[in-house]
């Protein structure tokens, strides 16, 4: 078996499984936000007034964490209300693990994750949020759904599964310097397509994973979704061992392929020669290399979200916009506070605002379209986020050109798109 | 079930316009009603008063893991989706949350049905009637779990 089926027929309590196969598998950690989590409350709150199942205690809320994410700082009264609602919710089971806007770490789901430690290789992981596939960078089956299904793991502890079959990307070598992961797993979504993962489990590996950071595979995990995959994984290795243990995470049971493992296809990459890509709108897989794509004129550069302001996408645009000032409104969002203090720490934010940026506190905000710099009719962005689909950030109008954080950065710089070969 | 069509013809229709993502704060399924298609079709809200199936291509329902989708289409009236296929996430919600149908079809019948066409459905035969063409197509059937949580009204009807 490979490591998605291992980890499935684990928490099946199986000793085998074959892709196809129907299970109903035990949980070890499920994630909710300020979207899925006021779903997965009025979900109980039917379920009870239908008398379908009594809510008066979760499974096991140490299973649980929740982040405020989406709609922080609060947009308005509704949402306002939506964090209050999650709040009595989580006292009211004992949920403890709740990353509060305003009181100490909080940021997006999927960067608490990793940034935190709440995922540990070889377990299965549910979150109410569809990039939860990122986590599986880590080397667990990280899987995102709605929020029907993850109220059904907060009182039953175990759900449903298609056992996928795996797409393995075999990537070779290692990246040329102004080229990120973004680009990767770009190249890999504008070749197979957004439907061409769908349903899958996409694992990555070979020496080019290996020579690659933690937080460089997340980016490609991460993106997964974008290709419809329902898993995207790593097998772990000493780097997310190190990564977790100055995170306090010491103790897990990692999963590994086996030497017999199958894969439905394997896609070869060599990533010595790869050059800086950009999606184009209105798809992630309408891409094309920035070199062909140059002078295309942009209102704004926009760097946050899941994908693109870990500390890592931080630090690459800090490289470029270091001394040089930027021609357009460009926004960085650090995607935890934990990313902003190291960013702080390390100068990176005092050469963003000398740069001519704003930097705004973690929040999805723009990326979902939801506020803190939403994009007019006909704007035209270059954003580090993972979707340019119509309205995706603003108006149905708008354009979004998803690059990596180097190009997002001397883009800002010269307002066009731009290869920061370039600059 | 029965009713009208309403027909989109293109692929990866996504999430984000079957209810865009500023609206993803409400919570109130005749709220989400009133957002269905806003990101691609404004003239959804006349059309599903005499419509309730949605006919369309592949991936349909990609991108976010919103359930708020597949409420805001079942909340304005739409009782199946008829798809070349369907994006994982959507069509889980749409069947553990028991909101619509979500039918696969073959690229013959999607070329053959037409908007406004009137269909009959039945999900014990796998038997699409196409009432307005004096046609009849054949669904996928739903794998083995699926159509058991179908039949029991969700997931959490369902006893495994």
């Amino acid at each position: 078996m490979n490591i998605t089926e291992k980890i499935l027929a684990r928490g099946a309590g199986k000793d085998m499984l074959e892709p196809g196969d129907v299970i109903f598998a035990n949980v070890d950690k499920i994630m909710l936000h300020d979207v899925s989590g006021p779903g997965v409350i009025k979900t109980f709150e039917k379920l009870e007034k239908d008398g379908v199942v009594k809510v008066d205690k979760l499974f096991d809320p140490s299973m649980v964490w929740v982040a405020e994410d989406h709609f922080v700082p609060s947009v308005d009264k509704i949402s306002a209300e939506n964090i209050v609602q999650l709040s009595k919710f989580t006292k009211k089971f004992g949920i403890t693990k709740h990353f509060k806007y305003g009181l100490g770490q909080y940021g997006i789901c999927h960067t608490l994750s990793h940034e935190e430690g709440l995922v540990s290789p070889g377990e299965l992981y549910i979150g109410g949020d569809s990039h939860t596939n990122t986590t599986g960078a880590l080397g667990a089956f990280a899987c995102g759904l709605g929020h029907t299904d993850v109220a059904y793991v907060l009182l039953n502890g175990n759900l449903w599964f298609k056992v996928p079959e795996t797409l393995y990307f075999k990537i070779n070598g290692k990246l040329p310097e102004h080229v990120m992961a973004k680009d990767l797993i770009l190249k890999i979504i504008g070749d197979i397509t957004t439907e061409g993962g769908a349903g899958y489990a996409m694992q990555f590996g070979g020496n080019g994973i290996s020579d690659m950071s933690v937080e460089s595979r997340l980016t490609l995990t991460n993106m997964t979704t974008e290709a419809g995959a329902k898993n995207g994984i790593i097998e772990p290795d000493q780097k997310v061992f190190d990564y977790l243990s100055e995170r306090g995470v010491t103790e897990y049971d990692a999963v590994y392929d086996d030497d017999d493992a199958q894969y439905k296809k394997t896609y070869e990459y060599d990533v010595t020669e790869l050059e800086p890509l950009v999606a184009k709108p209105f798809s992630p897989q309408n891409v094309s290399v920035v070199q062909e794509t140059t002078g295309i004129e942009l209102d704004k550069s926009y760097i946050g979200s899941c994908t693109g302001a870990k500390y890592e996408d931080l630090e690459a645009v800090a490289k470029i916009l270091k001394g040089k000032k930027v021609k357009i409104r460009t926004e960085i969002l650090p995607a935890a506070i934990s990313i902003y203090k190291k960013a702080t720490e390390n100068g990176l934010i005092q050469i963003f605002i000398d740069a001519g940026a704003v930097v705004g506190p973690p929040t999805c905000g723009a990326c979902c379209g939801a506020h803190m710099g939403v994009l007019a009719k006909d704007e035209v962005c270059v954003s580090t986020t993972n979707r340019n689909f119509p309205g995706r950030m603003g108006h149905v109008e708008s354009k979004t050109y998803l690059t990596s954080p180097l190009v997002a950065a001397a883009s800002a710089v010269t307002g066009k798109l731009t290869d920061p070969r370039d600059l | 079930m029965k009713g009208k069509v309403i027909k989109y013809e293109q692929d990866n229709i996504d999430t984000d316009v079957i209810l865009p993502g500023p609206y993803l704060k409400l919570h109130e399924h005749a709220e989400l009603a009133e957002h269905a298609m806003e990101g691609m079709d404004p003239d959804f809200h006349s059309k599903v008063k005499e419509a309730n199936i949605i006919v369309t291509g592949k991936n349909f329902g990609c991108g976010s893991s919103r359930e708020h989708a597949p409420i805001a289409l079942s909340a304005s009236g739409i009782e199946a989706v008829l798809a070349l296929s369907f994006a994982r996430i959507f069509y889980r919600n749409s069947v553990d949350g028991a909101y619509l149908l979500p039918i696969e079809i073959d690229e013959k019948t999607y070329s053959a049905i037409s908007e406004k066409d009137e269909l009959e459905i039945d999900t014990n035969t796998n038997v699409i009637k196409n009432i307005t063409k004096n046609q009849t197509y054949s669904m996928k059937p739903f794998p083995d779990l699926i159509g058991k949580i179908i039949e029991a009204g969700g997931l959490f009807k369902y006893k495994p």
